[in-house]
């Protein structure tokens, strides 16, 4: 068993408005989330589930409304986007660097985990292709070389938008279990997901944007 | 901190889009209005009451619309800079809107001052251009104006757009003393000093007021063009809005 | 922080070494269009030399802004930008590591070929100095102010002609110091004025950009 997360705090949304092009996306949208939880966004194509987590992350400024931090407002709280892991639809990896590098890229630029970068490549299958250069992967390995992330690093916040795209069934798995350890450690998950997702056992909250 | 608490409540006051579009909607005859008989009463006093300049004759009376011109396509620039501050910092619409509805009247005013100077420079150099260190300034900034232009265009989002537009305007005012003194100083070691009027600084005083009764005029038609387009932007922008549907409802009964 | 910063830079290099086209296009486009004046104008000594300072900066010039393009273009295409403001490090200063590195690759070179250019264009030999001197401390400056544009305009489709409008302007005072410098010291004059110029612009343009183009990025991301 891992050590449990030291940063967390509750997450709170209030009111929040997001338009894109004077369109109205969503608006008065409050969540809150508290450590231990597991947010799944829900609704049709354009709904706004990217754009919600993109705010989240801190890339799109919302139109309206305040997201607090354990009480602090996100903007007033540098730590906050330090302890996000996310991974987009752009999966964050240079095509021109090896596997191998890429990782220790992404760990050497956070607050790195304590896992060798040898074992995370056994686990998501990817030690044979170490000293391969990205650009040559698979859809599939290419994405889980951007899930790796979450291995890297000791982020108590991890925001998934469409994580499993183009993953097969064992990588599936083993990344189900991986947030479950993350959930059991204190941490905090938001995803959207159009694949079916094994969260049993967890404690997750349902909110569909289209309504 | 209380000074500062009321200053910001009247700010939020006015900045709110319905406010600004009553008030506005007030106050635009007026300037109109005032901006009109200044013009006039600038012309009058500056075509024909002013003396006859000893040196350049009837020639230089063309400074009553240069000069003027082109204080307002600086002074526009820094509006922009200023308003573009205010909305990135505290994402105001009004200000964002405010801004980048100034880009094409500075622009204006700009290529006035541009065309006026060339007009000028006919009698006295004896050609319609001149590398002169004030117009070539006042070409750069026409130059900056079109960049401001164009990336607004091209972004599609308009807050995204205004957003990067006030980096842009920000960046640019930054950069406009430093591109306004190395023109100064590549225009005294290319040319020499050149016979320029425009800054004279013992001008006449029956030849400064209708430069100043200009000068205010100009501002005012700045102001009163500067609120339609802000008008019909926030029109535009906030056609969903409450305030704007009422608004279509009290009208057409 | 700072291991942060040397990781981008030795990150960008290295990428830079695998894809050594985009090295080599600028320097090619910097070599084509300054043997165009030649063959525009003549084989006219004179007044080739007399222009030469002209010719060598308006091209290297464009040679920067052309070169600035993939500066952030696949660190938004693939994402690593968005994760780069995940980072603690702020990115005002991993954006000086993009610059830094993107100068080594791209400004160095120019500068390494320039004597070469400025025998073709029959500038004297004891100008050249002066010439690379300027080229030192002006293309640096041309990367940073360029960035700005470039971190506006990466998310758009038809960026290359905006960023031109965006940022030539911005660069005429680089232009003008350099090329007063270059006429000054021709003339057997002292350059240190110009040159002290440029040195002030490019602290000011060191101190002051890295802010605008991490602000224009997270624009840019919107």
């Amino acid at each position: 068993m891992e050590k449990q997360y030291l940063f967390t705090a509750d997450l709170n949304v209030k009111n929040l408005a997001c338009l894109r092009n004077e369109q109205v996306l969503f608006s008065g949208l409050n969540v809150s989330l508290s450590p231990e939880n597991v947010l799944f966004l829900e609704g049709e194509n354009g709904s706004g589930k990217t754009s919600l987590l993109r705010i989240l992350c801190g890339f799109r400024l919302p139109d309206e409304g305040d997201i607090t931090w354990g009480n602090q407002s996100i903007s007033s709280v540098p730590e906050y986007s330090q302890n996000i892991s996310y991974v987009g639809h752009k999966n964050g990896i240079k095509d021109e660097l090896t596997v191998e590098e890429n990782l220790n890229l992404m760990r050497s630029m956070a607050t790195a985990s304590d896992i060798e970068t040898e074992s995370v490549l056994k686990q998501i299958g990817l030690f044979k292709q170490a000293d391969v250069l990205s650009r040559q992967l698979s859809a599939g390995q290419k994405r889980k070389l951007a899930l790796a992330r979450l291995m890297m690093t000791n982020n108590s916040f991890w925001i998934l938008d469409e994580p499993f795209t183009s993953l097969d069934k064992a990588t599936v798995v083993f990344f189900e279990s991986l947030i479950k350890q993350h959930i059991a450690r204190g941490g905090m998950l938001i995803l959207t997901s159009h694949h079916d997702i094994d969260l049993s056992g967890l404690s997750v909250h349902h909110l569909n944007l289209s309504n | 901190m209380n000074i500062f608490g009321s200053i910001k409540r009247l700010y939020h006051q006015f900045a709110s889009p319905p406010y600004f579009y009553r008030i506005s909607g007030l106050w635009l005859p007026y300037i109109m209005g005032l901006f009109v008989l200044l013009f006039a009463a600038g012309l009058y006093s500056g075509l024909i009451l002013a003396p006859i300049d000893y040196e350049q004759g009837e020639a230089y009376r063309i400074i009553y619309v240069h000069v003027p011109a082109a204080w307002m396509s600086m002074f526009i620039y820094i509006v922009m800079a200023i308003t573009g501050a205010i909305g990135l910092i505290w994402r105001l619409k009004l200000a964002e809107i405010v801004m980048i509805s100034s880009a094409p009247i500075g622009a204006s005013f700009t290529f006035l001052a541009l065309v006026t100077g060339s007009i000028w420079g006919k009698p006295m150099w004896n050609t319609w251009w001149v590398w002169d260190a004030r117009l070539t300034s006042e070409l750069l900034l026409l130059f900056l104006y079109f960049g401001v232009m164009a990336l607004y265009n091209a972004i599609e989002d308009k807050r995204t757009a205004a957003r990067a537009v006030a980096i842009l305007a920000l960046v640019g005012v930054v950069n406009i003393p430093i591109i306004h003194y190395s023109v100064e100083w590549w225009n005294t070691l290319h040319q020499g000093p050149t016979i320029t009027k425009f800054d004279k600084p013992s001008i006449h005083l029956s030849m400064l007021v209708p430069l100043l009764i200009m000068a205010v005029a100009f501002k005012l038609f700045y102001i009163g063009s500067l609120f339609m387009r802000v008008r019909t932007e926030l029109l535009a922008r906030e056609q969903k809005s409450k305030w704007v549907t009422q608004l279509l409802e009290t009208k057409s009964n | 922080m700072l291991d942060a910063w040397l990781q981008i830079f030795k990150r960008d290099l290295l990428i830079a070494f695998r894809r050594r086209s985009e090295i080599i296009h600028p320097l090619i486009f910097f070599v084509m269009v300054i043997s165009l004046f030649p063959l525009a104008i003549g084989d006219d000594k004179v007044l080739l030399q007399k222009i030469a300072p002209a010719i060598i900066w308006v091209t290297a010039l464009l040679a920067t802004m052309l070169s600035l393009d993939n500066l952030f273009r696949s660190d938004f295409e693939d994402g690593s930008l968005e994760q780069m403001t995940l980072l603690k490090t702020p990115l005002s200063l991993l954006v000086t590591a993009k610059i830094t590195a993107h100068w080594f690759i791209t400004g160095l070179p120019l500068l390494l070929i320039t004597p070469l250019l400025a025998v073709l264009l029959y500038v004297p030999t004891e100008m050249i100095s002066m010439l690379l001197l300027t080229l030192l401390l002006g293309t640096p400056t041309l990367s940073l102010i360029g960035a700005v544009g470039i971190a506006l305009t990466v998310g758009l489709r038809q960026g290359g002609v905006i960023l031109s409008l965006l940022i030539l302007p911005l660069y005429i005072p680089v232009l003008i110091f350099a090329t007063l410098a270059l006429q000054n010291s021709a003339q057997g004059f002292s350059a240190e004025a110009q040159l002290a110029m440029m040195l002030a612009i490019l602290v000011l343009a060191i101190t002051l950009s890295p802010f605008a183009i991490a602000a224009a990025l997270k624009v840019s991301l919107n």
